[in-house]
């Protein structure tokens, strides 16, 4: 090889290998300043609107006051170690609100995962261009009804009855009253169900739009080739649907799995409303409401102890979402972060 | 996707004829059954309300009412429609999803940008403190206190008017700035060295070059922005204490409880105008959703490219 044909080094290159790695950087750095510059908004929010809260999560350990004047204050407060901790752990309440939160994304995620599932595969299945287009845009509405508006309709849907002020029943409520269920939006034993059965009403039609993607992403010729085999529609489901999107399938598993600690808690605490006052706690409390509904309102609680049962929550479903992330790098090779 | 569609559905035809099995009908039926009867589920609900909206009153006294409209009458959307509270409310939500958008994607566009370029020095860090947000967020407490300490630094800056509260707090999810660096991370680095040499700097190259060649992505993203903002509930119910600045969720929430309050306590009897109390509440809900419904066809389209599973890895 003669020397001539080696890349011949530019004058910036000479002057990159003259300046020190830092002295480098801050070259970059100076280079760069219109970027930093575009970056400057998102940061300032970052700093004040995310990590700013999380700086403040310091109140769980402290003993919170108000009053600026006498100590008080998120950041001067005194602090008292782990004491709100131990008295959360020491409630049966907050226990509860734990297993309720992990149970209502636990049927979520049961009922709710194979939903969209299937109302995908149905949709690959209709091949009549604009039968399928209409229907896919009703099935995604439900998702951008607000939550006040959708919870308001459940209510009304789910209306008791009351024969003393003559309050007709809501039409579904008229079904389950001819089957002796009364009063279900009140009834702690139906709360699962209704969170269940209205959020797949509410997201299953939008959550199928990424499985359907997976589908129509399976070349053609797989089909084909099974179907001259022989294959039956369940056989090709089988051999060659499944298997084309498993990728998606794991990787949404698997990302569901770590949101299992994260409850909506603005549908919960809507739900809730729709009830006469707290009769639904027993299985519809989860951490996050029971902090909006016990600890916020009541002025008798330290607020450093609703900070800690968020401190809690936060921690875990951290640990959830970034051990499924690491299960998912595993398994498929695909993850999120 | 469109022409992957194409293929999918001429693929079973051979010859020009289409030969199923008995299974594969069998499957067929089924899909336009499920099909169907979801969507006619997803329907429901909004048919039943504005049937209730619109039936005379005292159909809906007697809940005769199960599907479509029993009578006619309008008078229960004019009293919604002619009631003060009401439009001050649209406005305020008009308001809070306008600058509440503007912000957002102002800061999500410029910060994503800036993201997007490996070249900056602590890139790396940046692009952690974003995803951080992610993984681990503040619970209700330490936000309402970071509302409240706003409020007090905004109120010292001469801010009367709570609805800035709401715009400039909720600000940006981690989620769509990401979606944005990813479409501007997918344009070819040869474009912007092109635009370099003829001497354009960074803001012109991203305003001219990068944000309209990812239009898709940035109206997405837009759309997630303003949805989010016009349907936002719980805080602007907990932290706007001055009733002419909440925004239309929170009124209508408050307006429902009252007027099923109302009910409770004197029992049900058609109101003066004829009209049962109960059918404001469901026009009042109608009048919150005819929005979304009439910019819904226009902006259905857009929702695949905001749920691709792009991955947030850096």
């Amino acid at each position: 090889m003669s020397v001539r044909s080696l890349p011949k080094a530019t004058e910036e290159d000479v002057q990159r290998l003259e300046r020190g790695y830092w002295k480098e950087k801050f070259h970059d750095i100076g280079r760069d300043w219109r970027l930093y510059l575009l970056f400057l908004p998102l940061f300032f929010f970052l700093v004040c609107w995310k990590y700013f809260p999380i700086a403040s999560m310091v109140v769980s350990f402290k003993d919170y006051k108000a009053d600026a004047s006498f100590g008080g204050g998120t950041f001067t407060s005194n602090f008292i170690g782990f004491n709100s901790f131990l008295y959360l752990f020491n409630l049966p309440a907050f226990w509860n609100a734990f297993r309720n939160s992990f149970m209502l994304s636990f049927y979520g995620l049961l009922f709710g995962f194979p939903f969209p599932i299937i109302l995908a595969l149905a949709f690959s299945e209709i091949r009549l261009k604009g039968y399928r287009a209409v229907s896919q845009v009703l099935c995604y509405l439900p998702k951008f009804i607000s939550l006040v508006v959708m919870t308001s309709i459940l209510g009304l849907l789910f209306q008791t009855s009351n024969p003393n002020t003559g309050l007709p029943a809501g039409p579904l409520a008229k079904i389950f009253e001819a089957m002796g269920q009364r009063d279900l939006l009140s009834n702690p034993r139906a709360f699962r169900s209704l969170y269940t059965v209205s959020g797949i009403w509410t997201d299953a039609g939008y959550g199928s739009i990424v499985y359907f993607a997976a589908i129509l992403g399976i070349s053609p010729t797989n089909y084909e080739a099974a179907r001259i085999d022989g294959a039956s529609k369940m056989q090709q489901m089988r051999y060659v649907t499944i298997p084309g999107m498993a990728p998606t399938l794991i990787i949404m598993l698997i990302l569901k799995m770590g949101q299992l600690l994260t409850v909506g808690y603005e549908k919960v605490y809507l739900m809730q409303g729709l009830g006469t006052g707290g009769a639904t706690w027993e299985t519809s409390q989860t951490i996050s409401t029971y902090v909006i509904n016990v600890v916020m309102t009541n002025s008798q609680i330290n607020q450093g102890i609703g900070a800690a049962a968020d401190m809690f929550n936060s921690l875990l479903s951290m640990l959830l979402v970034l051990g499924s992330n690491k299960i998912a790098k595993k398994v498929s090779n695909t993850s999120l972060f | 996707m469109a022409t992957a569609t194409k293929t999918l559905a001429r693929a079973p035809k051979r010859n020009g004829k289409t030969k199923l099995e008995g299974s594969e009908i069998a499957f067929k039926i089924f899909s336009y059954l499920f099909v169907t009867i979801f969507a006619l589920m997803c329907l429901y609900p909004l048919i039943f309300v504005f049937s209730c909206a619109v039936s005379d009153g005292q159909a809906v006294l007697d809940g005769r009412i199960t599907f479509l409209a029993v009578g006619w009458q309008w008078i229960a959307f004019r009293n919604v429609i002619m009631s003060k509270t009401f439009w001050i409310a649209y406005a305020n939500t008009f308001f809070v999803t306008l600058f509440g958008t503007i912000y957002c994607m102002g800061l999500s566009i410029l910060g994503a940008y800036a993201l997007s370029k490996k070249r900056l020095v602590g890139h790396d860090l940046f692009n952690f403190l974003l995803i951080f947000t992610m993984w681990f967020s503040a619970g209700v407490v330490p936000m309402h206190l970071n509302y409240q300490s706003t409020w007090v630094v905004l109120s010292k800056m001469g801010f009367t008017d709570q609805k800035w509260l709401i715009v400039l707090a909720m600000g940006m999810s981690a989620f769509n700035v990401i979606l944005l660096r990813n479409a501007f991370d997918s344009v070819p680095i040869e474009i912007e060295e092109a635009a370099q040499v003829d001497g354009a700097n960074d803001f012109q190259i991203m305003s001219k070059i990068y944000v309209p060649m990812s239009k898709a992505t940035v109206a997405t993203v837009a759309l997630f922005y303003g949805i989010s903002r016009w349907n936002g509930y719980f805080w602007a119910m907990q932290e706007v204490s001055n009733v002419y600045d909440q925004p239309l969720q929170v009124v209508i929430k408050t307006n429902i409880d009252v007027i099923n309050e109302t009910i409770s306590d004197t029992g049900l009897t058609l109101n003066a105008d004829g009209i049962a109390p109960q059918s404001e509440i469901y026009a009042m809900i109608v009048c919150a959703i005819i929005p979304i419904l009439i910019i819904y066809p226009f902006i259905q389209k857009y929702f695949a490219a905001g749920v691709n599973l792009g991955g947030v890895k850096e």
